[in-house]
């Protein structure tokens, strides 16, 4: 369970930025791809661990997921395939490259003032 | 009033920022380091030691190795070399780049050929923790299901190397091993794969000179 290491990662960041932006913060919007490794029901768990004590009690936590993303540099093909197989399906080549699916990203936040 | 505050940073920036200065330590070091991350019980202690003693008649090398608690794998790995430690990480899953930093504190990189890095027994967590390495092996025992990388197809994925460990079990296992290795590039295509056995002996001459190839020109 390294998502509540992930989730104090988060808000220390959310906390940087609301100390530079005053308000309250209305919501938190991340991206969590595929690849990243973190499972977006066992971040929310964990957020609401992590949070306690902090000014982010009513703060709406907004997990959007990335799926993958990759190119293929033989064909130039790119295609969102299923994460235990990526090969290209037009040319069948194996390795291909990641555009997307591995972010882990604090994105924005909405504050009200 | 609500206003939109765009930030786009990524979450786990201080420990990339922090394995990104290690990895340029090592580099001006001329120091090679391989982290070795595993499900508990894959033989990545066993399979360390015996290449730590295979390996150090010629060169020199240190190791930290990584668990919740206790440090008897780094009683095991010091009869192989001298300079080992152990990373306590108490209730953290997994190495941060954090913890290496700390664990290097006192120890001349420039003496050192070679640093391995044994992760916490975690098949998840360690994924998305860069430690600064130059080379990340995955091991998948003959005695866990063929299809664990399609299981985990995240540290599959992040890592360069895939060992196959305890190769001399797997026809009692009933491994199926041409399986194994069409999980394992199904999920991170190219992946260079070795079946070795720290008990037998199998395939360690070639795990050896892959790591040896790795090795700055001196």
């Amino acid at each position: 369970m390294h998502e509540l290491s992930i989730a104090l990662s988060m808000i220390e960041q959310i906390e940087e930025q609301s100390a530079k932006h005053p308000g309250t913060v209305r919501s938190v919007q991340v991206k969590v791809g595929v690849l990243s490794g973190v499972d977006a029901e066992a971040l929310r768990f964990a957020w609401e661990l992590a949070r306690e004590g902090t000014d982010l009690a009513a703060t709406l936590l907004e997990i959007e997921s990335v799926p993958l993303l990759v190119r293929c540099p033989a064909c130039g093909n790119t295609h969102t395939p299923d994460i235990q197989s990526i090969l290209c399906p037009r040319c069948i080549t194996p390795e291909q490259d990641i555009l997307a699916g591995r972010e882990l990203m604090l994105v924005s936040l909405e504050i009200d003032s | 009033m609500t206003r939109l505050v765009e930030v786009r940073s990524r979450i786990l920036k201080e420990n990339d920022v922090l394995a990104r200065g290690l990895r340029d330590r090592f580099q001006q070091a001329g120091v090679c380091v391989i982290s070795f991350v595993s499900s508990p019980g894959s033989g990545k202690t066993t399979f360390l030691e015996k290449l730590m003693f295979r390996l150090s008649p010629r060169h020199r090398i240190a190791a930290l190795v990584g668990d919740l608690a206790t440090e008897n794998d780094a009683a095991r790995l010091s009869r192989a070399c001298t300079q080992v430690r152990q990373i306590t990480t108490g209730t953290i899953c997994h190495l941060d780049a954090k913890m290496i930093d700390k664990a290097l504190e006192g120890w001349r990189l420039e003496d050192l050929d070679f640093l391995f890095i044994e992760n916490v027994g975690n098949l998840v967590c360690p994924s998305g923790y860069d430690l600064g390495e130059q080379v990340r092996v995955v091991l998948l025992s003959a005695t866990e299901g063929e299809d664990k990388p399609l299981k985990y197809p995240t540290i599959f994925n992040t890592a360069d190397v895939a060992l196959i460990t305890k190769i001399d079990l797997a026809a009692a296992a009933e491994f199926d091993r041409e399986a194994a290795h069409r999980s394992i590039l199904s999920v991170r295509p190219g992946m260079k794969v070795l079946e070795v056995s720290a008990k037998t002996g199998e395939g360690m001459d070639e795990t050896e000179a892959l790591f040896e190839s790795l090795l700055a020109p001196a």
